[in-house]
């Protein structure tokens, strides 16, 4: 595996990365901007993982796994998938009033629209 | 009387305040309850100053929960932050108080009690940021301010509005999850996020942090000479500078501050982008430390022309705005590039000369705002040619006017001119003669676009006839927008107020830094 899941992060991060700024629909914006922060969260979700490591739930047993996984990250990364959330959902809102004013979601055809008026 | 309790409840009163505002949803009541708390949050602030500036250690902890600092979230607070959330909830306390009257023909009115609880939530999130001392605490709340100045802009009465407000989520989320990258890097490498405890594993070699048993390969090497450190501080200071709207990452603010309300403009021109400059502060200073960011990493070499090129580009570019509030929002842009200088000198004089600077240019920017808002209660056009002869039409306003933009300048008796003199000596102290020269030559730019201001208002006599009628802003507005100015004026005589507090905390930030 070795460093496997980062090269997946930087991947995910670039693609992510590139259709935000490639792209001219707002959609399509949107979907880049998900996979790019999508990409850190997997960053965050490898970076708890202890090598030889168990889920971090304390059993009463003999033979009771001594090495646990980092939860801290996982936890942190909850808070910022909701946080993706939202601004995904007000991303989208803004892009279904953006559609109703204008009656486009191509940001260059907008863009026209505004400087003729 | 007991003031432990300060510094969470400057955070929780609007945080909870913003709920009870759906609740009362009628216009009058929520914008009542929504301006008391702003004023609450206001005198908060200016007691825990008080309280900070009397403690002997110069700053007050609080840890939440009662769970101790490092393994749980602690609140803390030192001059520089103190100082930081008085602007803050200060423009929050005057924006709220004026907003109903700036809100009519913007915002319909059954929208209003969803307004003024979008704004609590702002309010709570830059308080926040302000107030944590954990690092991931900041990104929270970071972007609890974020998603709702996005929300608070989109309510512009013109459609652009919409598409600023859509393009400043993009870039702001990218901005911010720069930000969670760098937190994610920095966690990775020190298994620490308080902010205090950040800066001691910094320095520490990766044996130390690690324990024994850990198989490294150099163990005698310093966590902050690592790759990933490197890494970390490089997304920290990009996604800031996104936040920050440093030259070339500023291309959302101009739309923003444009369409957005005009109580939105003027509250986000004097808090969103200073905050934003206080994390960066406090990121390379108290984090990271003077040592690291500027002999190590070198981020003068990165700072310094970017300031100078956002100081002239955007002054230049502000001088051919017709529109008001572009202009305005331009200005803004130069003026963050004065922030920023004084950051990347690197000493004691230049991080001051920031300092007084973000205090003094929130009030000037938030005041000058105002004033466009009080052009805009009797007026739709805030174009340079619909604003001709106004100055005859609407004195007051536009007096307060004058006085903001020589502000903008620099002009001696405002306070502008301190900050803008405490740079340069700053910048002469190390005989960086070249760029005390370029911050003179954005004064004189700064001259042009608040001349043609000036020269439209009163040289220019209006075209048609019929808007004679116009008359002054509404009392309670022109009397917001004169206690901001005015404090400019005031600030500009007595500096010892606001050089002192700055001096001490710059003393606080490289003391604890380096």
């Amino acid at each position: 595996m070795g460093l496997f899941n980062y090269w997946a992060v930087i991947a995910l991060m670039m693609i992510g990365f590139y259709t935000v700024i490639a792209r001219n629909n707002l959609i399509k914006t949107m979907i880049g901007l998900g996979i790019f922060q999508v990409s850190v969260f997997m960053l965050y979700i490898s970076m708890g993982k202890v090598a030889d490591g168990t889920a971090p739930i304390r059993v009463q047993s003999e033979v009771g796994a001594t090495v646990y996984s980092n939860p801290v990250p996982h936890v942190l990364i909850l808070t910022a998938i909701v946080v993706g959330v939202a601004t995904t959902a007000l991303g989208l809102a803004l892009i279904i009033r953006i559609r109703e004013t204008y009656g486009s979601i191509e940001e260059d055809e907008i863009l026209e629209m505004d400087q003729q008026s | 009387m007991n003031w432990q309790q300060l510094p969470i409840l400057q955070v929780i009163l609007p945080l909870l305040a913003a709920p009870c505002c759906l609740l009362l949803r009628r216009s009058r009541w929520a914008w009542g309850f929504a301006s008391l708390v702003g004023c609450l949050a206001f005198l908060i602030a200016a007691k825990q100053l008080h309280v900070i500036h009397n403690s002997p250690a110069g700053a007050i902890s609080y840890q939440l929960g009662d769970w101790v600092a490092p393994f749980g979230i602690e609140y803390r607070l030192d001059r520089l932050s103190g100082l930081v959330l008085v602007v803050v909830t200060a423009i929050a306390a005057v924006a709220l108080s004026v907003s109903r009257r700036l809100l009519k023909g913007e915002v319909p009115e059954e929208r209003h009690h969803l307004f003024f609880a979008i704004f609590l939530l702002c309010l709570t999130g830059l308080s926040g940021i302000v107030s944590t001392g954990d690092l991931f605490n900041v990104f929270v709340f970071l972007e609890i301010a974020s998603l709702s100045s996005y929300v608070l802009i989109s309510m512009g009465r013109d459609r652009r509005a919409l598409l600023a407000a859509f393009q400043y989520l993009v870039m702001g989320t990218i901005g911010s999850t720069f930000l969670l990258i760098g937190i994610g890097l920095a966690y990775m490498m020190t298994g620490t996020l308080n902010m205090a405890d950040l800066a001691e594993r910094l320095t520490m070699t990766l044996g130390s942090v690690y324990g024994e048993g850990a198989s490294l390969e150099n163990p005698a090497l310093p966590v902050n000479q690592t790759r990933t450190i490197l890494a970390a501080f490089g997304f920290l200071t990009v996604g800031l500078a996104l936040k920050l709207a440093l030259f070339p990452l500023h291309a959302w603010l101009p739309n923003a501050y444009a369409t957005a309300p005009t109580v939105v403009s003027t509250f986000l021109a004097g808090t969103s982008t200073k905050v934003a400059y206080y994390v960066l502060l406090r990121i390379i200073f108290t984090i990271f430390g003077l040592t690291f960011a500027f002999q190590q990493v070198g981020l003068q070499y990165l700072l310094t022309p970017l300031a100078v090129t956002a100081i002239l580009v955007a002054s230049a570019i502000a001088a051919y705005q017709a529109d008001l509030r572009r202009l305005l929002a331009y200005s803004s842009v130069a003026q963050i590039g004065y922030l920023v200088l004084g950051l990347s000198f690197a000493t004691h004089a230049g991080v001051t000369a920031g300092i007084v600077h973000l205090f003094n240019h929130a009030l000037m920017k938030s005041g000058l705002f105002l004033v466009v808002g009080c052009i805009a209660t009797r007026q739709s056009g805030l174009t340079l040619e619909s604003i001709r002869g106004l100055g005859r039409r609407m004195p007051l306003t536009m007096a307060a006017f004058v006085v903001g933009g020589l502000g903008l300048i620099g002009v001696p008796m405002t306070s502008g001119f301190v900050s803008k003199w405490l740079l340069v000596s700053a910048a002469l102290e190390h005989d960086r003669w070249l760029v005390a020269v370029l911050v003179l030559v954005g004064s004189l730019l700064a001259i042009v676009y608040v001349w043609r201001v000036i020269e439209a208002a009163y040289f220019q006599s209006p075209d048609e006839t019929g808007s004679d009628e116009v008359g002054e802003a509404p009392v309670g507005l022109l009397l917001a927008a004169w206690v901001l100015l005015g404090a400019t004026l005031v600030l500009g005589v007595y500096t010892d107020l606001t050089v002192g507090l700055a001096r001490e905390a710059a003393t606080t930030l490289l003391g604890g830094g380096s």
